[in-house]
């Protein structure tokens, strides 16, 4: 297998409070290929943003990576200084986030943020980089762009400054992009015109994206893989089709039933008892043991890892070691 | 429809968006109205639901306070059960009792300094139904059907989570005894699992109580799954009403069409999706005509000219002028 652009290895991010440590991420694992789009998809409070918070190093203290290893293309990059994390930032690893309305500064015009982050990273002249900002508007589908260009965000549309986000987010050719939650905050059909931008543009330039979303309609036509968080920890990996259509996870599978979708027939969806436990109150053994129907034995003492499975996959689930279903042969 | 139990006809609400008097007459500007709603008509019947969907700015929400009586409306009618909704005139309790609604965010239709058993007693108090002892046990039962427990009653509402709160704002809004809740966006808060258990849940207690709901919700899935009938709205007008299941397989209107294609689906069925050229226009300044001719495939000249009635469907009603001269 060629070598992962990004690499995850037992992460966990801790907030302490005043009532004691709280682990937002608990030895979370993952691998993003170059080019490939990974889904990150969970309930609120599942850790989906501060998986992608710690990889570009934005975790506000005093939350902290309190151990595991990020690597980009090898190279650690959850320990070096704040100054090398600034060089990646934007330049390998961009960002698309929620409301394109906060990440756009008010008080500049989309040339001027679109050209100061090109020349941050890439050596040219103002020029040279106005020419590309107008290009890669252009490419994103602002109608008008090289007019356009001067406006101030507040000219724009919602649907149209997420279009400029991902020019900024792009500017500096990076090698991932983080996009979180890039459609929450629009309508159906200006979301679909972004993702369908979004996914094009990454292709053309080999860019790996990691989406991160609670809607799995968007990851279901976006993703490559699906990576499925439950309580901080990695419940299921795997290609999107698999994941979906014969989920392993009973979290998963009961996720996916729950959804009601644009062709199903049933009077009643199916729901899993209970809600997502708090932080501070997770429980032993596996975190979704008290909602799932499968518990057996192991489920309430010991918590599962991620095991391989056939095709790629990954999922943290007693049912599939054998030893532990032999030790507890009546289920 | 023979006996509908909510009935309205040529709903209209506009709101003045205008500047300051002063800055009006320095800039030599005139009055701006922003027509939130236009001619809107629709009858709902008895236990049945009712879905109104469209994207932001469309107007579904200010319907909602509309039917409710929270909203007085420009210009139409809304009749409940033979009686009109007014409300500029006042409405009788007696009659008030027999409508609710549940809101969108349980966070902030919940007040943070009573106890649960005040909240959900409150139209019973309101309304003179019981006396507090009985209202007392009567929201430790209304809990109960809702799916929590008696004993919630003395707890504040920052004890509970999104899902449960929902339940509570539910309970609530059914110890009036209604007939007809109006559900603004009740689950777009919420996680998809926990969606799940309200849905079912507003579905439950529809065939318990004999409820009749007006759904509001931009979630096309969430309304296939909830409605008998469901009207599509687009810059405050409604542009198709038609039966619940059949808009999804034989959508009539452009814009409903366009709206179907673009719902991401976890069907997986392969199919690009056709992205839609364009974003909802400005409603202060409405296109002339139908409002979708700038984004509509099927626009011809009529559609800039003159705003489209409703025609029969094979499946409801649509206003589209397309549809009469058969080129869909």
């Amino acid at each position: 297998m060629a070598e992962p652009l990004l690499s995850v290895r037992d992460l966990v991010v801790e907030f302490p409070t005043r009532r004691g440590i709280l682990r937002a991420l608990d030895r979370v694992s993952f691998d993003i290929m170059p080019g490939e789009v990974l889904g990150m998809v969970g309930e609120s409070g599942a850790g989906k943003s501060i998986t992608g918070a710690a990889i570009i190093g934005l975790i506000e203290p005093p939350g902290r990576i309190a151990s595991g290893e990020i690597r980009l293309k090898g190279q650690r990059i959850d320990n070096i200084t704040p100054e090398a994390m600034r060089k990646i930032r934007g330049k390998r690893i961009g960002m698309v986030f929620q409301d394109p309305l906060t990440s756009l500064n008010p008080l500049y015009t989309v040339a001027q943020q679109l050209i100061e982050t090109i020349r941050t990273h890439i050596d040219c002249s103002e020029a040279e980089a106005r020419k590309r900002a107008v290009a890669l508007l252009d490419r994103v589908g602002i109608p008008a762009a090289a007019r356009r260009i001067d406006d101030y965000p507040h000219h724009f549309s919602g649907g149209m400054r997420q279009r400029v986000v991902i020019a900024l987010a792009l500017c500096a050719e990076p090698e991932l992009v983080i996009a979180d939650e890039p459609t929450t905050a629009l309508d159906v059909s200006v979301q679909s015109q972004i993702i369908e931008v979004l996914k094009d543009i990454c292709a053309e330039r080999g860019a790996a994206v990691m989406l991160i979303t609670h809607d799995m309609g968007v990851i279901a036509e976006t993703a490559d893989r699906v990576a499925v968080l439950y309580a901080g920890r990695m419940a299921e990996v795997g290609p999107v089709r698999e994941v979906i259509t014969e989920a392993m996870h009973p979290y998963t599978a009961g996720l996916m039933s729950s959804i009601p979708t644009l062709t199903q027939e049933s009077d009643r969806l199916v729901q899993i008892p209970g809600a997502m436990p708090r932080l501070n109150a997770i429980p032993t053994g596996c975190a979704f043991n008290p909602r799932c129907a499968k518990a057996f034995g192991p489920c309430t003492v010991e918590r599962p890892e991620l095991i391989a499975q056939e095709g790629g996959r990954q999922v943290a689930c007693w049912l599939y070691d054998e030893a532990k279903r032999r030790e507890v042969p009546h289920v | 429809m023979s006996d509908p139990l909510v009935k309205i006809d040529g709903l209209t609400r506009r709101f003045d968006v205008s500047k300051p008097w002063l800055n009006r007459v320095i800039e030599r500007e005139d009055k701006q109205f922003l027509t939130a709603n236009a001619d809107v008509s629709f009858e709902i019947g008895r236990g049945e639901t009712f879905a109104l969907v469209g994207e932001s700015g469309s107007g579904k929400s200010t319907i909602a306070k509309m039917v409710v009586g929270l909203l007085a409306p420009s210009a139409g009618t809304i009749t409940f059960d033979g009686q009109r909704i007014d409300a500029g005139a006042g409405i009788p309790r007696s009659l008030r009792r027999r409508f609710q609604m549940i809101f969108q965010d349980p966070f902030a239709s919940l007040n943070p300094r009573w106890r649960v058993g005040e909240i959900i007693s409150e139209p019973i108090r309101t309304f003179g139904l019981m006396n507090a002892t009985d209202a007392r046990k009567e929201a430790g039962r209304l809990l109960e059907v809702v799916g929590l427990s008696a004993n919630d009653v003395n707890k504040f509402p920052h004890e509970f989570s999104g899902g449960q709160r929902q339940r509570i704002a539910i309970a609530r809004a059914l110890s009036s005894k209604p007939e007809f809740i109006v559900c603004d966006e009740p689950t777009s808060a919420l996680d998809v699992s926990v969606q799940a258990q309200i849905l079912n849940l507003m579905r439950d207690l529809q065939d318990e109580f004999g409820l009749t709901y007006l759904l509001i919700s931009h979630d096309l899935s969430v309304v296939r799954h909830m409605s008998s009938r469901i009207g599509v709205l687009y810059l405050g007008r409604l542009v198709e009403v038609a039966q619940g299941k059949k808009l999804f397989t034989e959508p009539q209107h452009p814009y409903t069409r366009m709206l179907l294609d673009a719902v991401p689906d976890l069907a997986l069925s392969g199919r690009r999706r056709r992205p839609v050229e364009g974003e909802i226009p400005n409603p202060i300044s409405p296109p002339s005509g139908c409002a979708f001719h700038p984004r509509c495939p099927l626009a011809f000249d009529r559609c800039k000219q003159e705003i489209p009635q409703p025609r029969q469907t094979p499946i409801g009603q649509a206003a589209c002028h397309a549809l009469d001269h058969a080129v869909a």
